[in-house]
């Protein structure tokens, strides 16, 4: 029992310290396709979170529309602000997301 | 935010930028530190009236019974949100894309499966975490996959039919509440006999719009509209 609790104790403290860590390099990525990525990755580990806060009605919330369609959402809207920001913003390679085209 | 944004904010903003999150960071430090470490807050209440509220979950007895006016409003909030999109969305923007191999036969595979989960977590809600906006945005997400596989509304129910459906929800709220108030009740305040099946019907009727309106928000524009151009 000991064990287990230690157990939850390190992954709550590796959850919230990904949490953070997702959260800082989603606002301090300049390129917007990987930010949004790192959006849906923390929206998804959020709901872990929730879960563990023993609020599973969040968690569902979450999952389904702050990490699932919201996602969706910014990509869209990316991938219409795409042909006007391609000048301004360098690109490595064309995000190859489903939406893109 | 971009690559060059960072050098052109002048050093005295930036240290005054710094002043306000450190303070607002303390604030909230203290705020935290503060909180009684024992707060029951209103679950008690919640619980203590869960049998007249037609629900055996608390988190739905809160949102569709107690704090029924909460939900009916966050409906609004979901149409307005919809309605400026259609009206900054332009129709001409939509491109039309073929689905590959992959996309086109998961969504075959998916699209069933997430209806399903929708109905049950519609029904689940009434006992168990789940409920409208879960629900809504599965069958939403549902949506969204076919619309991503190159589905399109058919041009019949483009028009009315689907404004009729994004506004369900609300209008049933409204309704409701309004026929609640009239023999001298109050708003959306459900006599304890119907709250089950009143909270079913709200329930349902929010699922139809919300994963509408979701979907919707991700064409980003009036099908009807593009229709017509």
């Amino acid at each position: 029992m000991e064990a287990l609790t230690q157990l939850q104790l390190a992954f709550d403290a590796v959850l919230g310290l990904a949490l953070l860590w997702l959260a800082w390099q989603t606002l301090a990525s300049p390129e917007l396709f990987r930010a949004i990525v790192l959006f849906i990755a923390f929206g998804l580990l959020m709901a872990l979170a929730w879960v563990r806060l023993e609020a599973p009605d969040v968690a569902l919330a979450e999952a389904a529309i702050g990490a699932g369609l919201t996602g969706a959402l910014l990509l869209t809207a990316l991938s219409r602000l795409e042909p006007k920001n391609k000048s301004k913003i360098p690109h490595s390679k064309k995000p190859e997301s489903e939406v893109d085209e | 935010m971009n690559n060059t944004g960072e050098n052109t904010i002048p050093l005295s903003l930036r240290l005054l930028l710094m002043v306000l999150l450190t303070v607002m960071a303390v604030g909230l430090a203290y705020a935290v530190l503060s909180l009684p470490a024992q707060a029951p807050g209103l679950s008690v209440y919640a619980v203590e009236n869960i049998n007249i509220s037609g629900v055996s979950n608390p988190v739905t007895a809160v949102l569709l019974n107690y704090r029924a006016y909460d939900t009916f409003l966050e409906l609004g909030v979901l149409l307005l949100a919809l309605l400026g999109v259609w009206s900054l969305g332009c129709a001409g923007c939509q491109h039309q894309s073929s689905p590959g191999p992959v996309l086109d036969s998961l969504s075959r595979l998916l699209v069933p499966i997430l209806i399903m989960v929708s109905g049950y977590l519609l029904w689940a809600g009434a006992h168990a975490p789940g409920g409208a906006f879960q629900a809504g945005s599965v069958l939403g997400a549902a949506g969204v996959l076919l619309l991503l596989a190159g589905w399109r509304i058919h041009a019949g129910l483009a028009g009315l039919p689907l404004r009729i459906a994004l506004v369900l929800g609300v209008a049933v709220f409204a309704l409701v509440g309004a026929v609640l108030i009239l023999p001298g009740g109050q708003l959306l305040a459900f006599p304890p006999a119907y709250a089950g099946g009143l909270i079913l019907l709200f329930e349902t009727v929010a699922t139809l719009s919300i994963a509408i309106s979701l979907t919707a928000l991700f064409l980003g524009a009036d099908p009807d509209e593009e229709d017509a151009s």
